[in-house]
């Protein structure tokens, strides 16, 4: 075992800031005198790189930006299959139609998003950050569009290094329109969601589009071009909060992005085919790779840092390394802490996936993913409300009848017209003295004002719980709803 | 704004403001630089318990720039809007200028949909699906709170879908009592009338003249009382609406049903009030709103 010389440093502060400012331990006799707090941003330049996580990532990125700039376009009957009309506070997807009452769906996707995020967490650390967040797909996208535009890493700091010339006008241009293409094609597929995107397009193109559809395509056209271009890796280590506390769901069991301190120590440059029993050398062969293609720029070489975020780009790059040199792959791999420290094999590791966080995360998921996917089937295909009506707490009729009269609101959340059938129940000889059929409108919501009646002292002075069923007549979906009649002394 | 006739308060909420703007400059910059011990190693130098050094982790200087842009923008904002104590701003913004002008432009807006229903006559707009739907809304804002969402009315309250009218049900007639608004007096009669008894046998007559259950003996002994009512309920009790005097021979009984209700109004009395909408509705809209009323009990036009 070589174990490196800095171990004893490396117990210190496990966690090790980049960019690298020098050795660990203070030079004896070092000085005081002012620093500064505030940093200027160093341009990260992050190599191209291809291996199986980058394949993965982009196959993330088509995936989901199918989705994304796809979704808007297709058609559902008559209508945008998923539309979420704020206007009208109706949310289509696909067959479902959404009210705002439905909310609790919204929550539901919320949790299990959570839930889902803590697993993958848990298991396989920060998986979403390198291959799903959004900071992340257009990152990448953008730095392609760099690359077509200015050349890999090392072209494009020499030229920004040097003079404006005509080729680096021209290239910086056309960088500037594909980045600017992408984040307005961006921005107008995001409004696309909320403004039918058909009618959206004609609009724009007529430059007849409204002021808060103009407003909302060039923010988030703009977010897009900032973050994706110029923010960058600031975004994942200055403003992200999930960065923040995902390290609660890690342990010493969760896959990372590590180095393999153990077999690449001492670093440092070799011929290719230099003996390495003789060299005293580890694997490493200090080429500086794994820094240069770090969309975060910092050296996995340090062990765990909260500024990676898995992307498993060195991973990639220092195996074409590793095989180029005629070593065995993964001296930068995903592994757990604990593989790396007591060499487990990957049978190991899998069988450490099961821990008991896992199994909580996993089941608390399963249960509400079950919970969700049965009430959205039995989900009834309107809605009631019922209310009081606002002034009248009871009034006596001709022929001496008490009556209580409730506004009904009748949400039909079917794209045909729906007949429904009122009944009041919970009292005896309770009769409506309104029509108890009615029909409501596709996706409309319609309030109706319901009479019921008593026979005079057909009850005791107070108020008595009653219940309206409603019915809808095509497929006999029920929906009942509490209330209370008052009878007054 | 009484906090305000006195300068003291003007003052100190600008000195506050200014003050904190001026503070957070002053952190910022304050904020910027440290002494510490300083290796190049990335940390500040200090250690503690023999091992523990704290780190050196920079805020990006754009961040920094973020704040400078907040206060900024303090800056600009306080200049054009009321914030610094009693000062009004370059813009002379107020909530209730906003509320005004936000009135304006929502009448401007509506303006042409009731333009449509200028020409149309009462019972044209009662049938038209469109008004229909602005007097039903208009409706529920404003007349529902007492005769209730459904315009039957309760004890007090007419019901407005019989057709029973106080005070006449012509279009022109709602219109009238939508914009001046009525009010009902019935004056307490207990001594025109004479004892408790007589009271009571009157009460009898009124029920007898609707058909209501009554005690047919006390009916006739009140019959002759009602001379008394005759003046404004006629000697027939068919009312008078130029008075706004009920029917009384209907089966509608606006301030309670039984013999005991009706022994009490001849006992005390009522006035009943019916506030003028004049000044919360446009004339376009109390047009449509008494179209829509007229509309109840003149069925096969609204529902
Ligand atoms: S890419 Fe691999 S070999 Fe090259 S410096 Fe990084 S860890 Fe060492
Ligand atoms: S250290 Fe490796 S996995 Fe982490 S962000 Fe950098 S390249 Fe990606």
């Amino acid at each position: 075992m070589n174990a490196p010389a800095s171990t004893a440093e490396k117990k210190i502060i496990p966690i090790v800031a980049s960019p690298d400012k020098g050795s660990i331990a203070p030079p004896p006799g070092a000085d005081e005198e002012t620093i500064a707090l505030y940093e200027a941003h160093q341009k990260i330049y992050p190599r191209s790189v291809s291996g199986y996580f980058s394949k993965w990532r982009w196959a993330l990125v088509f995936l989901t930006q199918l989705v994304f700039y796809g979704l808007p376009w297709l058609e559902w009957g008559q209508r945008q299959a998923v539309l979420f009309d704020l206007g009208a506070r109706r949310f289509y997807i696909f067959n479902l139609v959404l009210y705002p009452q439905d909310f609790v769906y919204l929550t539901g996707i919320l949790v299990i998003s959570a839930l889902s995020l803590f697993l993958f967490t848990a298991v396989a650390g920060r998986l979403w950050c390198g291959y799903a967040c959004p900071q992340t797909v257009y990152t990448e996208i953008f730095l392609w569009l760099e690359k077509l535009a200015e050349g890999d890493r090392s072209a494009r700091m020499r030229r920004d290094a040097g003079p404006w010339t005509l080729d680096k006008v021209w290239r910086k241009a056309a960088k500037q329109c594909m980045w600017i293409a992408v984040g307005l094609w961006t921005g107008f597929t995001f409004v696309g969601y909320f403004t039918p995107i058909h009618s959206l397009g004609m609009e724009l193109f007529a430059l007849s589009m409204g002021p808060w559809e103009t407003f909302w395509v060039l923010f988030y056209s703009f977010a897009t071009y900032g973050n994706a271009g110029y923010m960058r890796e600031q975004v994942c280590k200055y403003m992200c909060p999930y960065a923040r506390f995902q390290s609660a769901m890690f342990d010493k069991d969760t896959l990372i992005v590590t180095y393999d301190e153990l077999r690449g120590e001492p670093r440092g440059g070799r011929s290719k085919k230099a003996d390495l029993s003789t060299l005293k050398l580890g694997a490493c062969i200090d080429c500086s790779l794994c820094v240069q293609v770090c969309p975060t720029g910092i050296d996995i070489r340090k062990g765990l840092q909260y500024e990676c975020i898995g992307c498993g780009a060195c991973a990639d790059v220092c195996d074409t390394v590793m095989d180029k040199m005629g070593y065995a792959r993964g001296l930068v791999k995903y592994s757990t802490q604990n593989a790396v420290n007591q060499r487990w094999s990957g049978a190991d590791i899998l069988r450490h996936v099961l821990r008991p966080r896992v199994l909580v995360y996993s089941s608390v998921l399963l249960a509400v993913v079950l919970a969700m996917l049965v009430s959205l089937w039995m989900r009834a295909p309107f809605k009631v409300d019922v209310e009081r009506d606002r002034s009248t707490l009871a009034r006596i009729v001709s022929g001496g009848r008490l009556e209580n009269v409730y506004r009904l609101q009748i949400m039909n959340a079917r794209e045909t017209h729906q007949t429904f059938e009122v009944s009041a129940e919970g009292l005896p000889d309770l009769t409506l003295s309104t029509d108890s059929s009615m029909e409501v409108g596709p996706t409309e919501s319609r309030w109706i004002a319901i009479r019921v009646q008593l026979p005079y002292e057909g009850a005791t002075p107070g108020s008595h719980p009653i219940h309206f069923t409603v019915k809808s007549a095509p497929d006999a979906a029920v929906v009942t709803e509490k209330s209370v009649f008052i009878v007054p002394r | 704004m009484s906090d305000f006739t006195s300068n003291f308060w003007s003052v100190y909420v600008t000195a506050v403001t200014v003050i904190g703007i001026a503070a957070c400059l002053f952190l910022l910059w304050f904020s910027g630089k440290a002494k510490a011990m300083t290796a190049h190693d990335n940390t500040t130098g200090h250690v503690w318990d023999g091992d523990l050094r704290e780190m050196n982790n920079p805020l990006p200087r754009w961040w920094v720039g973020l704040f400078v842009i907040t206060i900024i923008f303090s800056a600009v904002y306080l200049a054009f809007y009321p914030g610094l104590g009693a000062s009004a701003g370059k813009l002379g913004w107020t909530s209730s200028g906003q509320f005004q002008a936000e009135i304006a432009k929502g009448e401007a807006d509506i303006a042409p949909i009731y333009a449509r229903f200028d020409a149309m006559s009462a019972e044209d707009i009662a049938k038209d699906p469109q008004a229909h739907a602005i007097g039903e809304r208009l409706f529920m804002n404003n007349c529902s709170q007492c005769h209730g969402s459904d315009a039957r009315g309760s004890k007090g309250f007419p019901n407005l879908t019989d057709a029973d009218w106080l005070h006449g049900g012509s279009p022109e007639k709602i219109m009238e009592t939508l914009n001046q608004g009525r009010v009902g007096q019935m004056p307490p009669m207990a001594a025109a009338v004479g004892s408790g008894d007589d009271v009571k046998n009157l009460a009898n007559y009124v029920l007898s003249l609707s058909g209501s259950p009554h005690d047919s003996v006390r009916a006739n002994l009140g019959k002759s009382k009602f001379a008394a009512c005759a003046a404004c309920h006629g000697s027939d009790g068919k009312g008078n609406p130029a008075l706004g005097a009920p029917n009384l021979t209907d089966d509608i009984w606006l301030h309670g049903y039984g013999e005991s209700a009706i022994i009490n109004i001849v006992n005390n009395g009522k006035v009943n009030q019916m506030p003028a909408q004049v000044q919360k509705l446009s004339p376009a809209q109390i047009k449509v709103l008494s179209s829509y009323v007229w509309g109840f009990s003149n069925t096969g036009v609204a529902k």
